[in-house]
């Protein structure tokens, strides 16, 4: 198959995906828009994570950080003044923030934007700091932006959080993020560079001797990772209206980690699939918390047990199915042109 | 600051510092032998502290028998988290451990909130435990005095089995390396369990001191003392537990310090002891004391 059928095919694929979210946006109602919208955010966050956690052999636990610069930057600069001012009532917001009111497009731009200076600020050290103490520093970054944001209160409204923003966010823009994302990283996985960040995450020091350079390398995966982070965090504020510093703990990069583990490290196909995967689980996991009627006895609904349910499948998985759910497998237009032909072979 | 306040924050701050130094202690154990960063240490303090308020609740048993048998129940579950979690994973790479003890963590939160509730709990307190001594103008907390005696007790204690047991030898050659030891005829499953259910165990007496501190218990208060063990830790130098004795103290000193001296800061307190934590490891990428040790990451 050459490469202009691939790139037929793929444009073709994207046109599909396209008039799926027309109808979608047409005709689902709210409640499923908004699981789909979760999707396809997860998305754009696990396969930039996965850029650096599966395909640099970086393991960063800042996404959250990355999320939350995104998030406010661009819900400073999207939000109208009157809704600033509504917002900032314990002390003003500073001056020329509160004024500015930019389209959605570019705040999400100058949200990704922040956030990619500081991924290149936290990927700078990881030349002298490497493994378990990455983890630990990158930790520590997402630490130091949840307690800047708890206390800057006049740029973020401190521990209340900004209320009423816009919505913006629809799948028209999640989609489009999201498949930017994937196709930005498996360029970038595919290229000379792919191969580069690859070779470090097999074997460091053997990369540096044939003359990889580790800075520039790790800085490039951290930086894109975060760029997209930040533009997720953006959409998400914009999708839930409402956006607080401890909405962005480590549990929410706790989650994208669970994503990225589960759909196979380094695999994009696998961290798609299970990103949408996993916003329709924690939707759905609701019914355990509700009271049920089973032959007439009522089950009072427990609260808690829908997240205990989802680390029992977490553990289960980890365990389990080592290499993730899809393993090595990434979707390829060739791998379903054999699976065709093998079909016809059988019949 | 007049000197008796600056020594009242003192007294306090030595005394957190060194509950900061225990939990420590015992995450840098596990650390030091295994090599993994058990991001579930938090959660098992958090288990044994709701182990020894339902011992004393359920059987009426006086307090210190709780705390014992809380000990032993909380190494028990370190054995038992080690069995079911980690001792699968031992041939993958690290990431696999790592991400699983995160999991752990999630799992053991999520248990108690369903099992134990998610309100918070008081935990009981002994009365010789509730004194307070004044000594000039500082008021020094009955609770403060035994927290120092009984970790340096723990600690020394800790230290004469590391290095006079035919066990404690076999986790530091652990420590080195797992295919040596086993060549050496050390039994490599035995000596890890030992090292989880000291670990834990370790986990189990620092939650008492916190307990005692702060006497509300639920199911995330793990993760505060959790976090800065880590912190502590790797400040230290990760698996050496002088280090993280240290760098417990250094921290709990700083959590107390920083904000009474600059109370016009005291909101960034959290990212100064990050932002520490960052320093110290780029310029000391192994910790304070860390081995330079030549092994991969």
């Amino acid at each position: 198959m050459n490469r202009r059928t691939r790139v037929i095919l793929s444009i073709i694929f994207i046109l599909i995906i396209y008039m799926f979210v027309f109808f979608a946006e047409r005709y689902l109602d709210p409640f499923l828009k908004r699981i789909l919208n979760t999707g396809f955010i997860y998305v754009i966050l696990a396969v930039s994570l996965n850029l650096i956690n599966g395909f640099t052999g970086q393991f960063s636990l800042g996404h959250a950080g990355f999320m939350a610069i995104g998030a406010y930057t661009s819900a400073l600069l999207y939000m109208s003044p009157q809704e600033k001012l509504s917002n900032f009532f314990m002390e003003p917001l500073i001056s020329p923030l509160d004024k500015i009111q930019i389209p959605f497009f570019w705040a999400l731009l100058v949200g990704g934007g922040m956030a990619a200076l500081a991924g290149f600020i936290v990927g700078a050290p990881c030349l002298r700091v490497k493994g378990d103490y990455l983890a630990i520093v990158t930790y520590g970054f997402s630490e130091i932006i949840r307690s800047l944001f708890n206390n800057l209160q006049n740029i973020t409204n401190g521990p209340l959080g900004l209320k009423g923003l816009p919505t913006h966010t629809n799948l028209w823009w999640t989609v489009s993020w999201a498949i930017l994302t994937v196709v930005v990283v498996r360029r970038i996985v595919d290229s000379s560079y792919g191969r580069a960040l690859k070779a470090i995450r097999d074997d460091e020091v053997a990369a540096e001797n044939l003359g990889i350079n580790l800075f520039k390398h790790k800085v490039l995966a951290f930086v894109v990772g975060a760029f997209f982070a930040g533009i997720a965090g953006g959409l998400l504020g914009s999708l839930l209206m409402t956006i607080d510093p401890n909405s962005f703990s480590i549990l929410f990069t706790y989650q994208i980690i669970t994503i990225i583990l589960l759909g196979g490290l380094g695999n994009i196909t696998g961290s798609v699939v299970v990103a949408i995967g996993f916003a329709f689980l924690m939707e759905g996991l609701r019914f355990v918390e509700m009271p049920m009627k089973i032959f007439n006895i009522t089950i009072p609904g427990i609260l808690g047990m829908r997240m205990l349910i989802f680390s029992i499948l977490l553990m289960i998985t980890i365990l389990f199915f080592r290499q993730g759910l899809f393993g090595q497998r990434e979707f390829s237009w060739e791998a379903i042109a054999n699976l065709i032909r093998k079909g016809k072979v059988k019949k | 600051m007049g000197l008796s306040l600056f020594l009242q924050h003192l007294v306090n701050a030595i005394s957190l510092g060194f509950v900061f130094g225990l939990v420590a202690v015992g995450y840098a154990l596990v650390y030091g032998v295994v090599k993994l960063v058990n991001f579930a240490h938090g959660d098992v303090f958090m288990m044994s502290a709701y182990f020894m308020f339902y011992t004393s609740l359920i059987f009426g048993a006086p307090w210190l028998s709780a705390v014992l048998l809380g000990i032993v129940l909380t190494a028990l579950l370190g054995v038992g988290i080690e069995k079911v979690a980690y001792k699968p994973l031992r041939k993958y790479p690290r990431i696999n451990s790592l991400v699983s003890s995160i999991g752990m963590s999630f799992l053991l939160q999520n248990f108690a909130v369903v099992v134990f509730g998610g309100i918070q709990r008081s935990f009981p307190v002994p009365e010789p435990m509730k004194k307070t001594l004044i000594i000039g103008d500082v008021r020094v907390q009955a609770v403060s005095i035994y927290t120092i005696i009984f970790s340096i007790a723990t600690v020394i204690v800790l230290g004469l089995i590391l290095q006079k047991t035919k066990i404690g030898l076999a986790m530091r050659i652990l420590s080195r390396d797992f295919d040596t030891a086993r060549l050496m005829g050390i039994n490599v499953n035995r000596t890890i369990s030992f090292t989880f259910a000291l670990g834990s165990a370790l986990a189990a007496v620092s939650a008492v001191f916190w307990a005692l501190r702060y006497p509300q218990i639920f199911p995330f208060m793990g993760q505060y003392p959790g976090s800065r063990a880590f912190i502590a830790a790797v400040v230290g130098g990760i698996g050496s537990l002088k280090g993280a004795l240290l760098g417990g103290f250094l921290l709990g000193v700083l959590t107390v310090l920083l904000p009474a001296m600059f109370p016009e800061y005291s909101g960034y307190r959290e990212a100064l002891i990050f932002v520490l934590l960052v320093i110290v490891l780029i310029f000391k990428p192994n910790g304070l004391f860390g081995q330079e040790a030549g092994e991969k990451a």
